[in-house]
């Protein structure tokens, strides 16, 4: 790993800068992370007065357990969408900005915003329009034929989070995909138009094969972030409903341990999740070292 | 580059109107709703043009908050989740510059798993590890207490990460020269570090403050006690009251304050923000 | 002021990659060393090792008589200039200049009195305010400089301190340097990869290959009794032509291709012969050699070069023999595909062992 060719010399000194961080990091991550581990092994009655070691069988039932699967396969159904649909979009957004010059600042202005509101909050204003009473899109399915109520139809409550995560999340992949539009040199773009490629063929063959290194980190980031910041618009809206339509992994850790108080289940939950975290964060460091490296 | 293409011009902002337009609907329909009176909802659908209540709304919410919701007025808080912003921006900087620059200007027995250590906590957010991390907090006594609604939020990598960025891109030959001229570390780190990191320090405040600003989960668990309540989390407190319609107008006034001051920071500061952004990242 | 002695120092890399191996030289006191040699041939990490930068793996470095091996930098009583300048870039020009003196506590009003002295031998007294990013690089370059005269070190480090600068104002601070040197009379080391640079500013050159030193020499000494090919092809441009050459009791002969004929001075079988390209002498046609003549070259001409005051002639021995270069007149013409007759005196041919090309000498 990098440092300076030049180093200070002092022997005690690193250690008392990095002592804070490494403290709370210890205190409020890597404790909290062995206890559930530890806990996954262990099976606890509710009111926490005895538990016993059960092994793996946390692990085994969990994969055996319906609900389990289940949220799986909503969690997989919701990262693709959000994921996709905020890349998209995004991508569409920033190279159209990429295209303008006068009013670039301006509609970068005008989309970034987004980023700055909170995943719950952003729940409550999609959750707002898609309210069945009082909410203005459910009146216009209506005007179509459609029936919309999240309430009690979980495709309508998972494209209602899909919905509000994907808005969140657009802003955040427009500002990377422009500033990696801003990047490429000109007089790549120039030597295109020269070479004869139009705009689309232009786009397709030199400007997203340079844009892939940012698409893929973005891609890293979405999915993390469609695993995780999920759970605040899930929690102030659907709430995992209806019948468990919306109940995604890291919602599933919190109702089964605080609602539920299955505690082993959710620790055993809580370390699969951590497992795929981390390793995400490998490949993404992995990734990111490479390019710093010239 | 010559551009003459009138057909993929008006393209270009027919899309980028539509865009804007998506984002903003959710938001100019709860700012039109903030200013309605709660009779206006009864006839079935949102009202789409400003209504007269808005400073009737906004004062009630922000001195006295939703009676039925328990929640506090909305001015307490704003003030709470002011307080936990600027904690976790502050605390974070300050324990993440530290620890860069140990990791970058130092060499030292165990630094790689030091830099992995804090590392793996990039991604790593409290929702995953929720049950023994609230766990840890009750039993160090920091349930509804301010220490207990930022501290644990403190220690994340993505600062250290940015500034460890940061410090590889200054030449090597400024701490050279600065050892020549006969600085030792926290000299060096004080005159010439911590002045040069001024625009990555910034850039990352904004960020940082919007993350801690935006916590929802973790407030939601560690306060019981309604004065330590942040505005993200009573929002839905005050939108979840049982067997009835929520008073729309409040709870709209509400989400509209909830979000200013974050994009007012992120509007005012664009371009530190989104340079801080994306070099963080990189 | 004074001497700096490095006794057989050593630097060992981690990975195993000896930079520097066993490196001695007196350096004088108000002598104005330089260092030279290719890139990465390990002139930087010698003069790091001096300011106290680098640890040193092995072997002894003392300026004036104290051994400074474990000396932090601040206490060695040097300064450097490097080539990026490493300026302060949030400091005003003044506070680049006052901050070592800072940092050393000295009373303000003679921190005072040192900047402005500096700043008037250098003439940057108009910029003192500025910062450094709103100054040309010349500019900073003075500063830089001014940042290592106000300390009044033992000596002064260059590296490189004039590569960032275009070749103009390259000439300009180059004489400007020697002469402030010569004024204040710090002992200096100077770090280049530019022979040019080297032969003009040195008082004494000190050509480094491969981490080893290949020659200590006064530069006219050096350009004059290269110690190796490798010497001689560094130092003098376009560099010597040096050509293998066998043999035996008649002469000398190429080893490859023909035409090229002498006399067999050292009784050797095997030599690889060094010629400059200002000392041949050139004749057109079938004119013969003079009988003074110690080396007789024929060459197959291919480009003629002119630069301006003379030009250069590229060639090759016939029948695929070495590349050669010669100077002529500037505006001789020449036809491609001429053969030309080339010869020099005794004086100027030079003879290197054809196993380890050092220099032979009777
Ligand atoms: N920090 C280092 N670690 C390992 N090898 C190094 C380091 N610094 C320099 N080297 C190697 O040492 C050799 C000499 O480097 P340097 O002194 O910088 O050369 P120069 O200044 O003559 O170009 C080079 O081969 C270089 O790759
Ligand atoms: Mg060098």
């Amino acid at each position: 790993m990098q440092t300076k060719r030049a180093i200070f010399p002092n022997k005690f000194l690193p250690y008392a800068l990095l002592a804070p961080q490494l403290a709370i990091t210890f205190v409020f991550f890597f404790w909290p992370a062995a206890q559930a581990v530890k806990q996954s092994f262990y099976k606890e009655d509710p009111f926490g007065l005895s538990s016993r070691f059960v092994g793996l069988a946390n692990y085994t039932k969990l994969f055996q357990e319906p609900d389990y699967l289940n949220s799986i396969g909503r969690t997989a159904v919701f990262a693709i969408s959000t994921t996709g649909l905020a890349l998209i979009l995004a991508l569409i957004f920033a190279v159209a900005v990429d295209r303008l010059i006068r009013s670039r600042n301006a509609y970068t202005t005008l989309l970034l915003w987004p980023y700055a509101v909170a995943p719950a909050v952003a729940g409550i204003l999609w959750w707002f329009m898609f309210n069945p009473t009082v909410g203005i899109l459910p009146y216009m399915l209506d005007v179509v034929g459609y029936d919309w109520n999240h309430r009690l139809n979980q495709t309508d409550a998972m494209i209602l989070i899909v919905l509000a995560a994907s808005w969140k999340q657009i802003s955040y992949n427009f500002i990377f995909f422009l500033a990696g539009l801003q990047a490429i040199p000109k007089s790549l773009k120039e030597a295109a138009a020269i070479d004869g490629a139009g705009p689309v063929k232009s786009f397709f063959t030199i400007i997203l094969p340079l844009l892939s290194p940012t698409s893929f980190f973005l891609l890293v980031v979405n999915i993390v972030s469609a695993l995780f910041d999920t759970f605040a618009i899930i929690d102030a809206t659907t709430a995992g409903g209806p019948a468990q339509g919306t109940n995604v992994l890291v919602y599933k850790v919190y109702q089964d341990g605080f609602i539920g108080l299955n505690l082993g289940s959710s620790a055993a939950q809580s370390v699969i999740l951590m497992a795929v975290v981390i390793l995400l964060t490998v490949i993404q460091f992995r990734y990111i070292e490479r390019r710093v490296q010239y | 580059m010559v551009q003459n293409n009138t057909w993929l011009n008006a393209l270009t902002h027919l899309i980028l109107i539509l865009g804007i337009v998506f984002v903003a609907f959710p938001v100019y329909i709860a700012i039109i709703a903030s200013t309605r009176g709660s009779f206006d909802f009864l006839q079935g659908l949102v009202p789409l043009l400003p209504g007269t209540e808005a400073i009737e709304n906004y004062s009630r919410i922000l001195n006295a908050g939703v009676s039925t919701s328990g929640a506090p007025p909305l001015g307490l808080m704003m003030t709470n989740s002011l307080v936990m912003a600027l904690s976790i921006a502050l605390g974070k900087i300050f324990i993440s510059i530290l620890s860069a620059f140990a990791i970058v200007y130092f060499r030292f027995p165990f630094r790689t798993l030091a830099f992995w250590m804090i590392f793996i906590t990039l991604m790593l957010p409290v929702e995953v590890r929720i049950m023994p991390t609230f766990k840890v907090v009750a039993d160090l006594g920091l349930l509804n207490s301010y220490a207990g609604l930022t501290i644990p939020l403190i220690a994340s990598a993505t600062a250290t990460f940015l500034f460890r960025q940061f410090f590889l891109t200054v030449p090597e030959e400024l701490m050279e020269a600065a050892r020549i001229d006969g600085a030792g570390p926290m000299k060096f780190f004080r005159d010439i570090l911590l002045p040069l990191s001024r625009t990555n320090i910034a850039a990352l405040f904004v960020i940082l403050f919007i993350y801690g600003w935006n916590q929802y989960l973790w407030p939601l668990l560690v306060t019981t006690d309604s004065s330590y309540y942040t505005v993200v989390m009573g929002i839905k407190r005050m939108a979840d009251v049982a067997d009835s319609e929520p008073q729309w107008n409040l709870v709209m006034a509400a989400v509209v304050l909830a979000m200013l001051p974050p994009i007012v920071v992120v509007i005012g500061m664009q371009k530190l923000f989104v340079k801080g952004l994306v070099e963080s990242e990189k | 002021m004074s001497s700096i002695v490095l006794k057989d120092v050593r630097k060992v890399y981690a990975g195993n990659v000896e930079a520097v191996k066993g490196v001695s030289i007196d350096i004088a006191d108000g002598e104005f060393i330089v260092l030279v040699g290719p890139s990465g041939c390990g002139k930087s990490t010698l003069l790091r090792m001096i300011a106290g930068l680098e640890e040193i793996s092995s072997g002894e470095v003392s300026i004036g008589d104290r051994v400074v091996n474990r000396v932090d930098p601040a206490n060695r009583d040097i300064a450097m200039v490097f080539q990026n300048y490493a300026l302060y870039p949030h400091m005003s020009v003044y506070n680049n200049l006052a901050y070592g003196l800072k940092n050393r506590g000295m009373a303000k009003a003679e921190i005072d009195r040192r900047v402005k002295e500096a700043a008037r031998i250098l003439e940057i007294g108009d910029y003192l305010d500025r910062k450094p990013r709103a100054l040309s690089g010349g500019q900073r370059q003075r500063v830089a400089m001014g940042r290592a005269i106000v300390r009044e070190p033992a000596a002064f480090l260059f590296d490189e301190p004039l590569s960032n600068l275009d070749a103009k104002l390259r000439v300009q601070m180059r004489v400007e340097i020697k002469k402030l040197q010569k004024d204040l009379g710090t002992t200096s080391v100077y770090v280049t990869h530019d022979q040019l640079e080297a032969m003009t500013l040195a008082d004494r050159l000190v050509v480094l290959n491969g981490g080893s030193i290949e020659q200590i020499g006064a530069p006219i000494d050096v350009y004059d009794k290269p110690a190796s090919t490798f010497v001689a092809s560094f130092i003098g441009s376009p560099a010597m032509n040096l050509i293998d050459a066998k043999a035996d009791a008649s002469g000398l002969a190429a080893a490859k291709g023909e035409g090229l004929s002498g006399a067999n001075a050292y009784g050797r079988e095997a030599y690889v012969v060094g010629v400059r390209p200002e000392h041949l002498k050139v004749l057109r046609g079938e004119a013969a050699a003079p009988a003074d003549a110690a080396l007789t070259l024929r060459m197959k001409v291919k480009v003629l070069e002119p630069v301006g005051a003379e030009s250069y002639l590229y060639g090759e021995l016939p029948n695929g023999g070495a590349s050669l270069v010669v100077r002529v007149e500037s505006h001789e013409t020449f036809a491609i595909g001429e053969m030309v007759t080339l010869h020099a005196p005794a004086k100027d041919v030079h003879f290197f062992d054809a196993q380890s090309g050092r220099r032979i000498e009777g």
